[in-house]
């Protein structure tokens, strides 16, 4: 929760830190956070999207609904869940799976890793933006818990699809921006080379999103990151998860829409 | 050289004949810029015949980019409109520079203080709330303000049950706004599934370009979506995806035609027939059982 700690990375050590292969995945965080995991693939229409994990488990005690963005940690299995990026079906994925939770008032969790939607030829054809928006609409409409933890990269619409929580906790040395530093570069300075430059004023470290209202906390890290020590971040996430959830479950159905709602709404308001 | 900048020169020496003998203001004003050259067929029109086939080319029916004024004139009932929240500005909260200057240039250019210009109106006599946004305005994107002033016509019309009508022209989120920007995805779908809960009626009208964080929310939310011919509409940018899946894509991809038959939109309208489609759906969804 410490601030000031933040301070003494650059951001663009932060995003090196937050893609470095070796810092731990969803993967390596299900089997420390939850209990009794059990998957659930596929989307019911056309097939199962390896980026995102999906499943039920218990979460001290309590059964809950997962929603994982994984981008694997060999390049064999990189390749498998496409490095996180979603597609389409991933997102119908994750709304068949959140629509079940509702039906039987499990709370969500989501783990946010992507840099961002897939942007290629079949995610076009299989209509990625109307699967996005969906996917925001359903989700303000939840009447159960939802909990996004932004483990490391939270790339745009992609990670934002599965970020529309009650309570969302981001980790030190996390980013979050609406898109990539390079391609911030690229469009607003002509020059992909100056992603150093962009990630500086992109304002997209968990601090700057604590500050927008989008994050309600930070899980402090080692001083190299998670990749350290995944024990001790998983210590402070099952702290922070608890309390968390402990909030959200002596709320009523509407009230927990309504404090999910409001949480965005305030977010850039008009005069 | 090719067809077009040969037909721009010969507009070009037109031009340059007819501004011939003037050398002061009063006579530029009286022959204004009478031709327009149509970018996909490169015929060469006067605005006068442009303008009574409302921007759309006689030769190869391509739709013109339109501003928000004139989307309002050829859609809704003649001084029926009320604009809402006209006055809202974008703070530009980050303090970039090149920012400000084309906030600043974007709203001399089209008059409005916005990309988005929404409020209440009529067509053919039903009232509705309507908002369009402006591709002269920052690609039409969407910033805080912009997403703000939409979510604040949806709660208008879900508290007046009041029929939305939003055409978008947008290309996303406005990346100098950052995160703020990205937000308003959610804000907005947010708002839509509120307004859907009461049974209010969206149609939203997508026309070119329809791309990113702006059709990733409230665009492709309709409960009718309908289309503006060869509208481009998607989530990842062409060129992005070109890079991405090292492959050319075809001309047709992501233009309205193809979107259609991908299964995403209900109908392509012209321009000429947009006002009727959507009088037709504003009387059929009036007689609604309860």
């Amino acid at each position: 929760m410490s601030i000031e700690n933040q301070k003494n990375k650059t951001v663009w050590e932060k995003v090196v830190i937050a893609r470095d292969v070796h810092r731990p995945k969803a993967t390596d965080y299900i089997p420390l956070l939850f209990e009794n995991f059990i998957e659930f693939h596929g989307d019911r229409c056309f097939k199962d999207d390896r980026a995102l994990i999906g499943g039920v488990a218990y979460f001290n005690s309590i059964p809950i609904t997962i929603l994982a963005q994984n981008k694997g940690k060999t390049l064999e299995e990189n390749l498998v869940c496409n490095f996180g990026m979603m597609h389409p079906e991933g997102y119908k994925k994750a709304m068949r799976l959140a629509k079940q939770a509702e039906k039987f008032n499990r709370p969500i969790i989501t783990l946010i890793d992507t840099p961002g939607a897939y942007p290629g030829k079949g995610a076009e054809e299989r209509g990625q933006a109307s699967a996005i928006a969906q996917c925001l609409a359903l989700f303000s409409t939840l009447t159960v818990p939802v909990i996004a933890i932004v483990l490391s990269e939270g790339g745009s619409g992609g990670a934002l699809a599965l970020s529309v929580a009650n309570k969302v906790i981001m980790l030190e040395n996390a980013v979050y921006s609406i898109l990539s530093p390079e391609g911030f570069a690229s469009i607003l300075y002509k020059d992909e080379t100056k992603a150093k430059e962009a990630a500086e004023i992109m304002k997209m470290t968990a601090a700057d999103l604590y500050d927008v209202g989008f994050v309600d906390s930070i899980i402090k890290e080692p001083k190299n990151g998670a990749q350290e020590n995944i024990v001790q971040v998983v210590n402070a996430l099952i702290e922070q998860v608890s309390l968390d959830l402990q909030e959200c479950l002596k709320m009523k159905d509407e009230a927990l829409v309504r404090s999910r709602n409001e949480k965005f709404r305030n977010i850039g308001v008009i005069d | 050289m090719n067809i077009f900048s040969k037909r721009k020169e010969q507009l070009d020496r037109f031009k340059a004949y007819l501004h011939k003998d003037q050398d002061n203001q009063s006579i530029k004003r009286s022959v204004p810029e009478i031709i327009e050259v149509c970018p996909s067929c490169h015929g060469a029109t006067t605005k006068d015949t442009l303008e009574k086939n409302m921007y759309v080319c006689n030769t190869c029916q391509h739709h013109f980019t339109l501003s928000a004024d004139q989307r309002i004139a050829y859609l809704l009932d003649k001084n029926s409109f009320k604009e809402i929240d006209a006055h809202a500005k974008s703070a530009n909260k980050d303090n970039f520079t090149m920012y400000q200057s084309k906030l600043d240039q974007a709203i001399s250019k089209t008059g409005h203080n916005e990309a988005f210009v929404g409020g209440i109106g009529k067509i053919n006599k039903h009232r509705v709330c309507f908002g369009v946004l402006d591709s002269n305005f920052i690609m039409g994107s969407m910033g805080y303000v912009v997403g703000d002033k939409i979510t604040r016509l949806i709660e208008t019309a879900t508290k007046r049950k009041c029929p939305l009508i939003l055409v978008i022209a947008s290309g996303g989120a406005r990346m100098q706004e950052g995160i703020l920007s990205l937000m308003q995805m959610v804000k907005t779908s947010a708002a839509l599934a509120q307004f859907d809960k009461v049974g209010g009626l969206y149609i939203s009208i997508l026309t070119k370009p329809t791309t990113g964080g702006v059709s990733a929310s409230f665009a492709m939310l309709g409960d009718i979506i309908l289309a503006e011919p060869k509208a481009m509409i998607g989530f990842a940018g062409k060129r992005v995806i070109e890079k991405t899946i090292n492959e050319t894509l075809p001309e047709e991809f992501q233009k309205a035609e193809f979107v259609l038959e991908k299964g995403f939109l209900d109908k392509i309208v012209t321009r000429q027939e947009l006002r009727k489609t959507l009088s037709d759906l504003l009387d059929l969804h009036q007689h609604r059982r309860r």
